[in-house]
């Protein structure tokens, strides 16, 4: 069905011209500008997100966006951190719409999914350590948070630690076409999502018990209009489906391949972030008082360096995993849906660091998460075949 | 002539076809080397890396899965 539509799209398209304008702008982004074309509009609204109500630093954050989806759904009770983010829902949308229009919407899955799971349950838990998945790291440096700073090393490092894995004949097998139906699943959740952020269905005594949960103060309670979140969210899934926009990609293929591809685009979406920041009177240099951030160098870099090496493993980044899922990568739904779980745990076992500190359980957590990865990047090698 | 030497990398996610692509190229100094992916994403990756290691990188449309044409 969406495939017609698609393809009814396209002749309606063709007709009028619009295809060969749209075929311009797609070769641009599929060619060497594209990540930098990419990255550059998205730090740039990343930045004004949070002038239009999301939190500070956190235009856009993967993981922390995904936490409070995991909130607003009762999966933990942290009552800051509940919202429906529609950013989110925009992504895989976008990435689905853009995969269906290009002829690139591929179901499939097979890959190990048991294992990517938990690569994503134990991806999550370094990233609410740190604080903020890769997207947010580099968008808290573009703020003047330098507690980013260690914790875009520990990200390098676990990035690392990845590719000596990847090296020595670490993958997680091959994965396989599967009916097209198959891939249906994330972008019907993503409307559900959409669906419920309308209409806040409350079932319990005196409308407030869930199953939806809003916060009411705190990072929850602030964020930017629907209808602009969404918007931002479609675009950014349209552009990093075509341009494969990555910000673990970046840093790997840079070290192991010596290929900057994918690294500009990182590299402008700091420069647009930080000159918008900039522009906004958005960017408060310092370590101390920084939004939704704690100072604890060791566990941010120690966090970062268990979500590093846990995006590695699977592939690619959060941002990345949920646009694949929207082009029907099965295996990368299955690590976003071990995000979500990986964040109601974070939550609810006192794993997750606060502005305050890491959590009572974060540190012991993450060195369990990094023996995980270790254990699975020395398993799953050929010569285990 | 040689027969070309024949990377089945479908399936496989990133970075995986161009790890295989590599290792390939790695025992070819000059010749055919065919991969054979099935998302365009890896088609592209394993194109850009084998152009920049200085071969001839030839593409083929199967329907659901495509052929890189590597020579030197």
């Amino acid at each position: 069905m969406a495939i017609f539509v698609a393809k009814m799209l396209i002749n309606s398209m063709s007709r009028k011209g619009v295809c060969s304008k749209l075929k311009g702008v797609d070769d641009l982004l599929m060619s060497r500008m594209g990540p930098i074309i990419t990255g550059g509009i998205v730090g740039a609204l990343a930045a004004l997100l949070v002038k239009w109500g999301n939190p500070g630093n956190m235009g856009i954050c993967v993981a922390c966006f995904t936490r409070d989806i995991a909130g607003a759904l009762g999966l933990h009770h942290a009552a800051v951190v509940q919202y429906l983010r529609p950013e989110i829902a925009g992504f895989i949308l976008g990435s689905f719409i853009s995969a269906l229009l290009s002829g690139e919407y591929l179901p499939r899955t097979g890959s190990s999914p048991l294992i990517r799971f938990f690569l994503g349950f134990f991806a999550m838990i370094g990233a609410l350590v740190f604080l903020g998945c890769p997207w947010r790291a580099y968008l808290r440096l573009a703020g003047g948070d330098w507690n980013a700073i260690p914790g875009i090393m520990g990200l390098i490092t676990g990035i690392v630690l990845g590719i000596v894995f990847l090296w020595k004949g670490y993958n997680l097998g091959r994965a396989y076409e599967v009916k097209k139906g198959a891939g249906y699943i994330m972008p019907a959740a993503a409307v559900l999502l959409l669906v419920m952020v309308i209409l806040k269905p409350t079932f319990g005594a005196g409308g407030t018990a869930g199953p939806i949960f809003f916060s009411e103060k705190g990072p929850g309670a602030m964020y930017a209009p629907f209808a602009i979140a969404l918007g931002v969210g479609l675009l950014v899934g349209w552009l990093a489906q075509r341009s494969r926009f990555c910000t673990v990609g970046a840093i790997r293929d840079l070290v192991m391949l010596r290929d900057p591809h994918l690294f500009n685009g990182v590299v402008a979406f700091i420069i647009m972030a930080f000159v918008t920041n900039f522009v906004l009177g958005q960017f408060n240099p310092g370590f101390e008082g920084q939004p939704v951030a704690h100072t604890n160098s060791l566990w941010n870099f120690m966090g970062m360096v268990l979500a590093g090496l846990a995006f590695t493993l699977a592939g690619g980044c959060p941002g990345r995993q949920f646009i694949m899922s929207g082009e029907g990568d099965g295996d990368s739904a299955v690590f976003v849906i071990g995000m979500l779980v990986g964040a109601g745990f974070a939550h609810n076992f006192s794993l997750a660091s606060s502005p305050s500190g890491p959590g009572a359980f974060g540190p012991a957590a993450t060195i369990a998460g990094i023996l995980f990865c270790l254990t699975v990047g020395f398993l799953m090698q050929d010569k285990f075949e | 002539m040689n027969e070309p030497v024949v990377v089945d990398a479908k399936g496989l996610s990133c970075p995986q076809p161009i790890l295989e692509t590599r290792k390939a190229l790695s025992k070819v100094e000059e010749g055919t080397v065919e991969v054979l992916v099935d998302t365009v994403t890896s088609r592209e990756n394993v194109a850009r890396f084998a152009r920049n290691k200085g071969w001839n990188v030839t593409l083929e449309d199967h329907g659901d899965w495509h052929k890189v044409i590597l020579t030197r």
